[in-house]
């Protein structure tokens, strides 16, 4: 019995302790934290939306349970969730790989979206989700993150995309890379209407996602420890031959860079945001 | 002329044959002329084959090629008082990107482009057309300016890539280059980007969300390179040559997506080949596309640049 608690916790700590922002939702009773090794309680971990009860690390979350935890009970209507993927170059391997990631998350892209409110301000609210494809960025993602500002602009309400990604999906090319000016005419004609956009950008935001809607926001926030930068980290330092500070490219040196409003822990998220809401309430 | 390409070479081999058996005709006083006339049919017939049956990878080797036009080969042949302008205001001036105002067949426009060295040196002044945020803010303030003057913006579109370095990460590289695509997003007057060399990604596309989209025929525009792709795809970096081709990366391509809106035609073999000759078909290109927007009112113009790129993308959409 106890072997076996500890079989499920050493994968799970296998899963966690994967860098790239993905991980399995596990059921094991045990989640020990990647940062300061703490053995913690699944299920009060999971109540503390994955945030380390001992040092504060933010664990990955799925962007469903970000959005049951970000908007108020009962007022999610979700949004744009018919839009899939295609090949459009016919990539090799690419529709296996779609359907490994659909069946993994049961998620149908690497983004959703809502319209509800959010401390009884209403908005509309896009969340990304690593766990598919990297989050990564191909015509459906930019199809419904430039749809999720058409439908805002048109009711006049304030957009929160959460962003979480490895950039642009190769596997569509050029047309991945044309997704970034697509989200951002629509983010152009929602800002011409005098619109609110809050960009808020999780762990990790890279490549060409950081490079358009991700950090284009009226605010910009990021969350606590997230990785957030245009190049990879070992092509700058094989470009520059130098080792970079170990800081370098999270949420709080961009903090210090200047390129961040605030950063935010996630379990004020709710708060935080439904403070800047009110004050934007009357636009 | 010098052999550029590797894929040139049975060309160059039967140009020398000619020019040996010239040579000794000349000297034992012999009429080789059929012979020699039935090698430079060969040698167009070669041409033509290799010249119209060009690989995606080697396109990407002419659009890279050292001896390629630049921006401001394109800009001091094409334009009339070209007054270059410097600096991003904030922090310094990039030179992997020049900009400027200058007179386009009478009309006053900004003009502003990736610019690559022509030579190693160059190539260390210029950080090899690949810019720092710096570069980008430079060029946004240029367009900022030709919005309040009402002046057309064309910017030529020639860089591997903005630049990944640690200061370019610490000034914000990701956000110099998405507040750029919102900001082109809402200009007010007519933007035509040309893409003369390679079209590298992000770092692209800063220069590039426009009304009219036009590539030089042996110009790629790609999400990533063909050595990047394939060594993140293929984990082989080797493999660049079908990377090229799975990434549908030529000017071809993106006139079959619609995300080119024309291809201008190149002199056999590249560029390189004829100036006169792309720099004229370049011209001519550019005038027939800014008299067509410039009859468009701004409102016209954003609608229009907002229509161009929502209709990019290829997706399922059940209903």
């Amino acid at each position: 019995m106890l072997k076996d608690l500890f079989s499920k916790l050493n994968k799970k700590v296998n899963e966690t302790n994967r860098n790239d922002g993905t991980f399995e939702n596990s059921e094991s009773i045990m989640t020990k934290c990647p940062n300061c090794k703490k053995i913690l309680y699944s299920k009060e971990l999971y109540k503390r939306l994955n945030v380390c009860t001992n040092c504060e690390h933010h664990l990955p979350i799925t962007a469903p349970d970000r959005m049951e935890a970000l908007m108020d009970e009962g007022t999610v209507k979700p949004i744009l969730e018919n839009i899939t993927s295609a090949n459009p170059l016919n990539f090799p391997n690419y529709e296996a790989k779609l359907n490994k990631d659909r069946e993994k998350t049961g998620l149908n892209e690497a983004v959703i979206c809502a319209e509800g409110t959010i401390d009884d301000t209403p908005a509309v609210v896009a969340i990304m989700d690593s766990r598919f494809r990297m989050g990564s960025m191909g015509s459906a993602v930019g199809e419904k993150l430039a749809r999720t500002f058409e439908y805002a602009t048109e009711r006049r309400l304030p957009v929160i995309v959460f962003t979480a990604s490895g950039g642009a999906r190769m596997q569509e090319g050029i047309i991945s890379l044309m997704q970034m000016a697509k989200v951002s005419v629509a983010i152009e004609r929602h800002n011409q209407a005098g619109l609110l956009y809050i960009a808020y950008m999780t762990n990790p935001t890279t490549g060409g996602v950081s490079a358009s809607f991700a950090s284009v926001g009226d605010i910009n926030l990021a969350e606590r420890g997230a990785l957030i930068g245009f190049a990879g980290r070992r092509v700058i330092e094989e470009t520059i031959k130098e080792k970079l500070p170990d800081d370098f490219q999270t949420a709080e040196f961009l903090l210090k860079h200047g390129q961040l409003d605030e950063v935010v822990n996630r379990r004020d998220m709710k708060n935080y945001l439904g403070r800047i809401l009110k004050l934007h309430s009357g636009v | 002329m010098t052999m550029a390409f590797e894929f040139e070479k049975p060309i160059y081999e039967l140009e020398d044959k000619i020019g040996e058996l010239e040579k000794y005709a000349a000297k034992n006083k012999l009429d080789l002329t059929k012979e020699i006339s039935f090698l430079e049919k060969k040698v167009n017939d070669k041409k033509d084959e290799v010249y119209s049956n060009l690989t995606p990878w080697q396109r990407v080797e002419i659009a890279r090629y050292a001896k390629r036009p630049t921006t401001l080969e394109y800009i001091e042949e094409i334009f009339e008082d070209f007054i270059e302008f410097f600096g991003d205001r904030v922090h310094s001036d990039d030179a992997a990107i020049v900009g400027g105002i200058a007179s386009y067949h009478g009309t006053p426009v900004t003009v502003i482009g990736h610019q690559r060295g022509r030579d190693t040196k160059g190539n260390i002044h210029r950080n090899f057309g690949m810019a720092h945020p710096d570069g980008y803010r430079k060029a946004l303030r240029l367009m900022k300016q030709a919005d309040k003057f009402n002046r057309p913006v064309i910017c030529f579109i020639d860089t591997k890539g903005a630049y990944p370095g640690k200061a370019a990460e610490e000034r914000g590289q990701s956000e110099s280059i998405a507040r750029n695509l919102v900001e082109m997003a809402g200009l007010k007057v007519p933007v035509i980007s040309i893409v003369i060399g390679e079209g590298g990604s992000g770092g692209a596309l800063a220069l590039g969300v426009c009304n009219r989209l036009l590539m030089l025929e042996n110009a790629t525009y790609s999400v990533i390179s063909p050595e990047g792709a394939a060594s993140i795809l293929f984990k082989d970096a080797s493999l660049k040559e079908i990377a090229a081709e799975s990434l549908k990366i030529t000017a071809a391509d993106l006139k079959s997506f619609g995300i080119a809106d024309e291809v201008i035609m190149e002199p056999k073999g590249g560029a390189h080949n004829d100036r006169e000759a792309v720099i004229s078909s370049l011209d001519e290109a550019v005038k027939r596309h800014l008299d067509e927007l410039q009859s468009m009112d701004g409102q016209t113009l954003m609608d229009d640049r907002y229509d161009k790129y929502m209709n990019i993308g290829v997706f399922t959409e059940q209903s």
